[in-house]
C-alpha cells in the first residue's frame, strides 16, 4: 500500500550541472520499499508542472545506529520537475508517494546476477545490489556513461561486493565504447552450466541491446522502464509497455505489471522512441 | 449534516464522485481510498469489446493542465462485468459505469449487459471522447445525435442515464436540454477540451494521437461557466467537473448548479485528496450554516447591477 510522505530534504549533493542525489526523510516509505520499486514525487506546489514524477528509489538511507532514516533519488534535469528537485534545498519539502510498481527479484547463488546500466539508469541497481550481497550473490555492475564524471557512485556497489566493469564513450574511465560490448564477452567466456540473470536500466536502445545479448544466449534479463507515467497508481492508462501476447502486442501499465519487466516479454519494436 | 444527493433514483452518499478515465476500474485504489466514502466511482469508459488504445506517448502536461490521448484502451464490458464489479459491490462503492459505442446498437447493448449485471449504481453515455472518432463524439456533437442516443438507452435500461457531454461545441446548454428531453436522469459535463502541443524543437506533436483533451485546473472556469449556462437550462440533475482540486473549487460547480461532482486530474497528483475534499465541504456547510447539501446547489447569488 503506497504511503504519502511530506519529506524534508537532508541533503542535495549536486554531482555535476545536471545530474544530483537527493536525500529525502522518508523512512516510512524507505522502510517497506522493496529493491527496483519508485516513488512518485512532487517537488513544489504549484501547478507547473502539475503532475509527480517517477523515480526509482536509489538507496535506503540508514542513521548511525542503522535504522532507515530515508531514501534518495538520482536526478537528472531534464525539464521542469527534475529542475526543481536539483534547485531544492536542505529543509524544502518535497511530496513523496511510493512504493510502487512491481519489483526485481534478486537472484540466489549460485546464480550470478549482472547489473547493466547507462547513465541515470544506476538509479535502481543501488536497492537490488543491497538484495543481492544479503545473499551472497556473485554480482557484476556494467556500467556505461559518456565520461569518467559519469560514473558515479561506482564505489558504493564496490562497497557492496560488486565487480565493476566501466566503460566510457570518452575512454577517460574504462574501456572506451559502450557497455554492452564487454558485456557480449563476459557472457562468451562464461561457463555454459552458470545460470547468470542480468538486470538492466539506461536509454531504451541499451537496454534492447541488453535483452538482444541475453535473449541469443538464452539468458535471462530483466528491465527497468521509465516511461512517461501520470499517476504511478494505474488511474491514467499513460505508463503502458507493448508486451508479447500471442502473436501481436498488449499494452499493460508499467505502474502495476512494471516498471521491472522480463525484457523477452516487451515488445521492443512498440517501444516509443523517446524512452 | 446532510451531503447526500439525489441523482434519479439513485441517493449518492455525497456529491464527490471520482471521474472516470482517472480512476482506472476503481479497484486499483482500493487500498489506498475507501471506494464507500464516495458519492460514486465513475470507472474508465468501456466498449463492447476490449480496446488497445493509443500508442504512447498518450499524456503531456501543459501550465495548470495536462492533455491525454489514451484511445479509450479497456477491458470491454464483459470482463468488467466478471472480473471488476464483483469487487467494486464487494467494496461497496456506488459504480458510474462510463459506457463508449461506434453505434447507438452498441450503447444499447452495453446498457443492457449492465442492467442485468449485480452492482451497477448508473450509466454515463461517453458521447464526447475528444480523442477518438467513434467514440461517440458525433453523438455528442449533434443535437439529435444526442437525443438519438440518450432515448435509445433510456428505452433498454431502468438505470439512471446521464450523458457526458462535450465541451468542444459553440454552446453546452441545448445539449443538456436535448438530453433531459430524450429521458436523461442527470448529465455530466464537461469532459475534456480537444488541444494540442508541439516540440518545436522536432516540430512534432507531444502525443502520438496529434491531439488530445486538456484537463486540469486550467480549464476550470471554463467548466464552470458551462454549468451554470446548463443549470438555467433544464431541471435535470448535473455532474460538474473540471479541473477541481479543492474543496473550494467543488464548492463553485456546486453554487454554480451542480448536484454533485466529479474529481478526475487532481486524482493523479493526490490519490488521497478525496477525504480532503469531503472534510472541506463539511466544514464550509457548518461554517455557513448549511444543513443539507442540496440547498447549496444553484445558490449563487447575483448582486444586482447599479447604475453610477
Amino acid at each position: 500500500m503506497p504511503i504519502e510522505v511530506l519529506a524534508d530534504v537532508a541533503a542535495n549533493t549536486r554531482l555535476s550541472p545536471d545530474y544530483n542525489v537527493i536525500e529525502l526523510a522518508a523512512p516510512a516509505i524507505a522502510r517497506i520499499a522493496q529493491p527496483g520499486q519508485f516513488v512518485m514525487v512532487k517537488a513544489a506546489d504549484g501547478l507547473d508542472p502539475l503532475l509527480r514524477r517517477p523515480f526509482s528509489i536509489f538507496e535506503r538511507l540508514r542513521d548511525r545506529d542503522g535504522a532507515i532514516s530515508g531514501l534518495s533519488l538520482l536526478n537528472k534535469c531534464i525539464g521542469r520537475g527534475t529542475s526543481q528537485l536539483y534547485a531544492a534545498r536542505e529543509g524544502d519539502k518535497v511530496s513523496v508517494l511510493g512504493p510502487l510498481g512491481q519489483p526485481f527479484v534478486p537472484v540466489e547463488p549460485p546464480a550470478e546476477a549482472w547489473m547493466v546500466a547507462g547513465g541515470v539508469g544506476l538509479a535502481p541497481f543501488a536497492t537490488l545490489a543491497e538484495a543481492l550481497a544479503e545473499r551472497r550473490t556473485p554480482m557484476t555492475l556494467f556500467y556505461g556513461g559518456r565520461s569518467a564524471a559519469d560514473l558515479y557512485y561506482a564505489a558504493l556497489f564496490e562497497r557492496l561486493g560488486a565487480t565493476l566493469v566501466l566503460t566510457t564513450e570518452d575512454g577517460t574511465r574504462g574501456e572506451r565504447g559502450r557497455v554492452t560490448a564487454p558485456l557480449e564477452r563476459a557472457l562468451r567466456s562464461l561457463a555454459p552450466q552458470q545460470s547468470v540473470t542480468m538486470y538492466a536500466c539506461g536509454p531504451t536502445p541499451m537496454m534492447r541491446a541488453v535483452a538482444d545479448i541475453g535473449g541469443a544466449a538464452n539468458r535471462k534479463v530483466f528491465v527497468s522502464l521509465e516511461p512517461v507515467m501520470g499517476c504511478g497508481m494505474g488511474g491514467c492508462y499513460s505508463c503502458v509497455i507493448p508486451v508479447r501476447q500471442g502473436s501481436g502486442a498488449h499494452f499493460v501499465r508499467s505502474c502495476l505489471d512494471g516498471p521491472v519487466f522480463e525484457a523477452s516479454n516487451v515488445v521492443w519494436e512498440r517501444l516509443p522512441a523517446g524512452h | 449534516m446532510d451531503l447526500s444527493i439525489p441523482i434519479g433514483s439513485l441517493v449518492l452518499k455525497n456529491p464527490v464522485i471520482a471521474a472516470s478515465g482517472c480512476f482506472g476500474y476503481g479497484v486499483e485504489y482500493a487500498d489506498s481510498v475507501n471506494l464507500a466514502s464516495l458519492g460514486g466511482v465513475a470507472v474508465k469508459g468501456l466498449f463492447l469489446a476490449e480496446r488497445e488504445g493509443h500508442a504512447p506517448p498518450r499524456i503531456v502536461e501543459t501550465p495548470s493542465g495536462m492533455l491525454n490521448a489514451i484511445g479509450l484502451q479497456g477491458i470491454g464490458v464483459h470482463r468488467f462485468v466478471a472480473e471488476k464489479l464483483p469487487e467494486l459491490r464487494r467494496l461497496g462503492a456506488t459504480v458510474f459505469v462510463n459506457i463508449c459505442g461506434s453505434t447507438i446498437a452498441e450503447y444499447c447493448e452495453i446498457a443492457r449487459i449492465l442492467s442485468d449485471a449485480e452492482g451497477v449504481g448508473a450509466i454515463e453515455l461517453n458521447i464526447s471522447c475528444p480523442n477518438i472518432k467513434e467514440g461517440g463524439i458525433e453523438f455528442g456533437c449533434s443535437l439529435t445525435g444526442t437525443h438519438d442516443v440518450v432515448s435509445a438507452v433510456r428505452k433498454v435500461t431502468t438505470l439512471p442515464v446521464i450523458p457526458k457531454l462535450t465541451p468542444n461545441v459553440t454552446s453546452v446548454a441545448p445539449f443538456a436540454r436535448a438530453a433531459e428531453d430524450a429521458g436523461a436522469d442527470a448529465v455530466s459535463l464537461i469532459n475534456t477540451f480537444l488541444a494540442m502541443a508541439i516540440d518545436v524543437e522536432t516540430r512534432r506533436p507531444k502525443l502520438t494521437n496529434v491531439v488530445g483533451g486538456l484537463s486540469g485546473p486550467g480549464i476550470r472556469p471554463i467548466a464552470v461557466r458551462m454549468v451554470w449556462d446548463c443549470y438555467r437550462a433544464v431541471k435535470i440533475p448535473i455532474i460538474g467537473m473540471g479541473g477541481i482540486a479543492t474543496p473550494e473549487d467543488a464548492l463553485e460547480f456546486i453554487i454554480a448548479g451542480a448536484s454533485a461532482v466529479q474529481v478526475g486530474t487532481a486524482n493523479f497528483v493526490d490519490p488521497f485528496i478525496w477525504s480532503k475534499i469531503l472534510d472541506g465541504l463539511s466544514s464550509y456547510m457548518e461554517r455557513h450554516g448549511v444543513s443539507r447539501m442540496t440547498d447549496l446547489v444553484g445558490s449563487l447569488d447575483i448582486p444586482q447591477r447599479t447604475h453610477a
